[in-house]
């Protein structure tokens, strides 16, 4: 059933583009802040975003000092948003985005403009499917990514196969593992291209104990079967394949920013991040649009990306209040060694020398960036001929490294800095 | 034990085979008059070759001249722009480039502008490396010279067919999906023809089966009259965000062999590039392969280099019914009272109206009156859905019942429609193919869940199965 819809206004002072956990910590921070005409827009059918069908622990610690599962967290974050007279406006997709915060929405009922003072972007994140992946062979039924399958098993009560194997080692694939558990599927194996399982090493122990064989250094040739999966042809390290049999393949992980909307409209989108161009105080290349949460880079816990939220509540806040400098001129931030995945912001917005004082709280006083291979050895940052700041690194891939940023742009004689990687 | 006849009428015309080609000779046939029943083996309309193709519509400025190709493609051409505002269809003319990366192709691109002068496309003209830098700022700038074919367009590939068919049944024509065609025989008057869904008795076949054309012809006449080689072509499908990269469809100065990969935009907005040419034994195999597939990103990469930014939405490849020889093979057996279509390769879905003319000559022949659907006024023409990227979509319209594939822009008014009416879909392929549900850049991240529920106890091949089955 369509629910019935609140009023969507013409214009607003704020809109927020997704009502996950960065959306909603937003909206309720606005709210705290006295900002009252606040507008959530959700696509989906219920707020809450990815928590909602991540059926196991561990959410919540930061926001509320307890551990939930994925729904209840997404119901309690909900239910706050509610308490503090959020409009949350449901069924309703933000189609494209205008200059200057102008949002073409749609809805059941038909589709809508709406001007707002500022957008908040909190799109989220999605899994690289199948096909973006090149993988070879057919198409059957039942190859899924695990949010399709979560939302299947945990929203719908549904399940696309009996005993499918699982890509990857991610957080997320022990995720899609705890959900198959749930749903009584045994997953044959779980396959991982490197060494060791992406995601912590003692979780090598999970799959053991759902009878699921975790298989390292091997990927994926070939999906057999032409209606329905058959089997995989998998090959290991030294060259050999081997097939296993299987109904089913659940390509886990290898998260993308949900940056569609950014993509198409004016705002400039970081190759590397995938997400949005942001500076440091969240504001993307039009300053009437800023961003939070996972749009910005994949991918990181809900915890985190509610932090972001509220984060960026308080700038937009300040920007109301013509408290923030001009996004005018920046200092570009350039990830300067290829094994550097990505750094975020990707610009530093100047206002007299200084980047963020007591009047001028940032969005993001660090630089977020993360290595696409392990990592041992000093990130430095350079501008110029001088390194202004140097620090020791000894890392995994899909690990979070977080770089102080120096108070003042004093030290900055370019407009850009580097960011540069010398391994030991 | 007695064959159950499907239907106790006599049918003017069985045709078999509902790909596009099908698909237009029914709605053909119907049209002058002719009591048509189609049958399709696959349980959804163009479930063979047709399901995939480069979807565009071709004036046949490269045909070989002087061959049935050409002429197929050249009427085609011409009736589709003729009826498509009628059926509602869309379609980006936004014209072709033939481009030459170097000295060779140069050369020939005067006998490019000849032949298609010589196939009565008179508006093609050689244009500088500067004027196609101009008109293409995205692609890169090894371009020396090329033939601009500004007839050339985009059109949907599926609910195309769709349409003729529709076309066809809203004036009277039966289909049967789920049908094969197991024999059958001429009696000298009456065609009996026996498949898994009952016997249908008619006065004439026509073999529009495809890739199985030569099987077909080997059952019922005795002769394949042709053989098919499968000659696959690979895919690349890029995000809507690429798109804005080009505006013309850029083909490759064909070589002694294939015509090469074309880069280009879909109705859909999206940008394409393929086709490969591999020959191979398997007329149902449709696999990708990725060290294919990565080769097609290069050359796409090579021809626009910004592409390199963009990501891939999907990946597909579809199978050609190729010959041993080049040209279409349209032949009729009067005594037999039979027609036999086949070897329509890659420009089927612009010579299919074009081939339906030609097959009713040829039933012309055979002596048998029609009562033609004219005036005009008794001719219906149900309107299409169009969901090209570039006109009015449902999710615009009022009452739309909300988006349900977030990717596409699919509406739950949109997925209800599909799923009912005489071609109501039965698969989540031939769904996909009529609403693009799911063939977005998530590729069912978000919505496969909701469809499951949506299209519950209405596939044979339910997308997922109940927690208590």
């Amino acid at each position: 059933m369509i629910r019935p819809l609140n009023h969507i206004p013409d214009s607003c002072a704020v809109a927020i583009v997704g009502a996950g956990p960065s959306g909603l910590s937003a909206a309720i921070e606005l709210k705290r802040l006295g900002v009252n005409d606040v507008h959530v827009i959700e696509r989906e059918s219920a707020a809450g975003g990815i928590p909602r069908h991540c059926g196991h622990p561990p959410f919540g610690m930061r926001e509320f000092n307890r551990i939930y599962k994925g729904p209840t967290y997404a119901k309690k974050l909900v239910a706050q948003a509610l308490a503090n007279n959020v409009a949350l406006h449901l069924d309703t997709t933000v189609v494209s985005l205008g200059r200057n915060g102008l949002l073409h929405l749609s809805s059941p009922h038909g589709s809508a403009e709406l001007l707002a003072e500022r957008v908040i972007l909190c799109t989220g994140v999605r899994e690289t499917p199948r096909s973006a992946r090149l993988v070879s062979g057919q198409r059957p039924l039942g190859i899924v990514t695990t949010g399709a399958l979560q939302s299947m098993v945990y929203l719908y009560d549904k399940r696309p196969f009996r005993m499918p194997v699982i890509v990857g080692s991610e957080l997320v694939s022990f995720s899609a593992l705890l959900t198959c558990r749930h749903a009584g599927i045994k997953p044959v194996s779980m396959i991982e291209a490197n060494d060791r399982p992406t995601a912590w090493n003692l979780s090598r122990l999970l799959p053991l104990a759902s009878g699921t064989q975790l298989r390292l250094n091997s990927s994926i040739q070939r999906i057999l079967g032409r209606v329905r999966v058959e089997g995989v042809e998998v090959i290991d390290r030294n060259g050999t394949v081997s097939t296993e049999s299987c109904d089913g393949i659940i390509f886990s992980g290898r998260f993308v920013p949900e940056s569609t909307l950014a993509r198409l409209s004016h705002l400039d989108v970081d190759p590397d991040s995938q997400g949005p161009v942001i500076d440091n105080f969240g504001r993307c290349s039009d300053p009437a649009y800023l961003a939070a949460g996972n749009l910005l880079r994949a991918v990181e816990t809900a915890g985190w990306c509610w932090q972001e939220g509220r984060r960026v509540a308080s700038t937009v806040h300040r920007s109301l209040e013509g408290q923030l400098p001009d996004s005018g001129e920046y200092i570009r931030v350039i990830a300067n060694h290829p094994i550097i995945k990505y750094v975020l912001p990707q610009r530093l917005s100047i206002n007299e020398g200084s980047m963020h004082s007591d009047t001028h709280p940032v969005q993001h006083h660090q630089l977020q960036l993360r290595v696409s291979s392990t990592a041992k050895g000093v990130l430095s940052i350079v501008s110029g001929e001088r390194t202004i700041l140097m620090k020791r690194i000894n890392t995994l891939p899909e690990r979070r490294i977080l770089v102080n940023l120096p108070s003042s742009t004093r030290d900055m004689v370019d407009d850009t800095i580097r960011i540069d990687f010398n391994p030991s | 034990m007695a064959v159950r006849p499907l239907v106790a009428d006599i049918y003017d015309v069985i045709v078999v085979g509902a790909g596009v080609v099908g698909c237009a000779v029914a709605r053909k046939l119907t049209l002058e008059g002719a009591r048509v029943i189609i049958l399709e083996k696959g349980l959804d309309i163009l479930d063979g070759a047709s399901k995939a193709n480069s979807a565009l519509l071709h004036t046949g400025f490269d045909a070989p001249p002087g061959s049935i190709e050409q002429r197929c493609i050249a009427d085609g051409y011409h009736e589709f722009l003729k009826i498509r505002q009628q059926l509602n269809l869309p379609l980006i003319d936004c014209g072709a480039l033939v481009i030459a990366w170097n000295e060779d192709e140069h050369d020939k691109l005067e006998s490019i502008i000849d032949k298609s002068h010589a196939n009565g496309v008179t508006n093609t003209r050689i244009v500088s490396a500067r004027e196609v830098s101009q008109m293409e700022p995205d692609i890169c700038t090894g371009a020396i010279a090329a033939v601009q074919v500004p007839g050339e367009s985009i059109i949907d590939p599926w609910n195309t067919p769709f349409a003729y068919l529709l076309q066809a049944l809203s004036n009277g024509a039966r289909a049967e999906r789920n049908c094969e065609v197991t024999g059958g025989e001429f009696d000298g008057i009456h065609w009996v023809i026996d498949s898994s869904c009952g016997r249908v008795t008619g006065k004439c076949v026509i073999n529009c089966a495809g890739l199985f054309g030569d099987e077909l012809n080997n059952r019922l006449i005795d002769e394949p009259l042709f053989n098919i080689r499968p000659r696959k072509g690979q895919f690349v499908v890029y995000d809507k965000s690429a798109a804005k990269l080009i505006r013309s469809i850029l083909l490759p100065v064909p070589g002694e062999r294939t015509k090469g990969v074309v880069v280009c935009r879909t109705i859909f907005g999206n940008l394409l590039v393929g086709p490969t040419a591999e020959e191979q034994q398997s007329r149902v195999d449709v696999s990708v392969d990725k060290s294919i597939l990565n080769q097609l990103t290069k050359r796409g990469e090579q021809i626009v280099p910004a592409l390199s930014g963009h990501s891939v939405t999907a990946t597909y490849a579809g199978i050609r019914p190729a010959t041993d020889s080049k040209d279409y093979h349209i032949n009729s057996k009067t005594d037999l009272h039979y027609i036999s279509v086949g070897g329509i390769r890659s420009t089927g879905l612009s010579a299919a109206l074009g081939i339906a003319n030609l097959v009713f000559d040829h039933y012309s022949k055979l002596g048998e009156p029609l009562d033609p659907l004219d005036p005009p006024d008794r001719i219906n023409w149900p309107q299409i859905n169009s969901i090209s990227e570039y006109d009015k979509r449902d999710w615009q319209c009022d009452d739309n019942g909300g988006i349900v594939c977030h990717c596409e822009l699919v509406t739950q008014r949109e997925i209800a429609a599909a799923m009912t009416g005489p071609l109501a879909v039965r698969s989540l392929d031939g769904l996909k193919r009529r609403t693009r549900v799911t063939m977005g850049r998530c590729q069912g991240f978000y919505c496969t869940a909701r469809l499951c529920e949506l299209t519950a106890g209405q596939f044979d091949r339910p997308l997922c199965v109940s927690s208590d089955t």
